[in-house]
């Protein structure tokens, strides 16, 4: 079996991805990524996670291009200097 | 030599010779992850190894490199277990769990030394086994009833309980299910015929340039 290892590096950090383990079962998988991704203290806490266990999405379809849906579909920086030189506050 | 000096160097060569022996895996265990936490686990005892030498070294005004690689093989104190040479997964674990379950009631008996140098070095590294105690005992349930683990045991409990003292011995037997603690101890103080070779590696390259400052 496949198990995904996500680690954190310091307390309160967020879990990253750090690479996978394969082990017989969920023991050996915690014990196998103790010794990967936390012998040299490069982590403080790992998440140990059946491959099986993961949902994966990827599906992002967009065919008609409907940019107002997407944050690229509006030029916020455009749209910036526009008020501000509206409101004669142009930053400097 | 003193009591304390020798208890220390029994307890370093164990952990010398055993990490020898274990990193004899290194690039060949049954899978990569396993290479990597088996050979990891090696490291570790030569780490204890190196801390009891020093501590004995400083009784003997010696260094812990000097202890480790310039006495003769006749001068080793570990126990026979663990000079064996298994090169045989089931034989391996049988070791390493026999091993483990034997220095948890040593170090146990350790942290309670009145000598605090020894009882705060037995602290430190009881917490470093824990990791090797956790994977001893996931493989021990994974092989369990296996006739070559089973097999394995039965032919290694006589050299397990030559690394305990006597008084050790019942607390041990009764983690080991199935044993009891008097049979035929191997006892420590002779050596059995592998440990010369391993020794003759072991040194080979402080003995190619004596002296030197490496």
């Amino acid at each position: 079996m496949i198990f995904e290892v996500f680690r954190q590096e310091k307390k309160g950090a967020p879990f990253t991805h750090a690479g996978s383990v394969a082990a017989p079962d969920a023991t050996f998988a915690q014990a196998f990524a103790h010794e990967q991704y936390g012998r040299r203290h490069e982590s403080v806490a790992l998440w140990v996670v059946a491959r099986d266990a993961v949902h994966e999405v990827t599906d992002f379809h967009d065919e008609l291009e409907k940019t107002y849906h997407r944050v690229d579909g509006y030029s916020l920086k455009a749209k910036l200097k526009e008020a501000r030189d509206r409101a004669g506050t142009t930053a400097s | 030599m003193t009591e304390r000096a020798q208890r220390l160097l029994e307890y370093a060569d164990d952990e010398l010779i055993l990490g020898w022996r274990d990193s004899e895996w290194t690039g060949i265990a049954p899978s990569l992850e396993e290479d990597v936490a088996f050979s990891s686990i090696a490291q570790n005892e030569i780490g204890h190894a190196r801390a009891l030498y020093e501590l004995a070294a400083r009784d003997l005004g010696t260094t812990a490199d000097e202890l480790a690689f310039d006495r003769t093989p006749d001068d080793y104190r570990c126990a026979p277990l663990v000079e064996l040479r298994k090169l045989d997964w089931a034989h391996t674990i049988a070791r390493h769990w026999l091993y483990e379950t034997a220095d948890e009631v040593r170090l146990a008996a350790l942290k309670q030394s009145d000598d605090p140098e020894v009882a705060g070095l037995a602290a430190k590294m009881d917490r470093e086994e824990v990791y090797h105690r956790l994977h001893a005992e996931m493989w021990a349930d994974r092989l369990r009833g296996e006739p070559r683990f089973e097999n394995a045991v039965a032919e290694l409990w006589p050299y397990a309980l030559g690394l305990l003292s006597e008084e050790l011995r019942t607390a041990f037997s009764e983690r080991v299910p199935g044993t009891v603690p008097g049979t035929g101890p191997v006892e420590r103080g002779v050596h059995s015929d592998e440990l010369r070779p391993l020794w003759e590696e072991m040194t080979m390259v402080r003995r190619s340039v004596p002296g030197a400052t490496w």
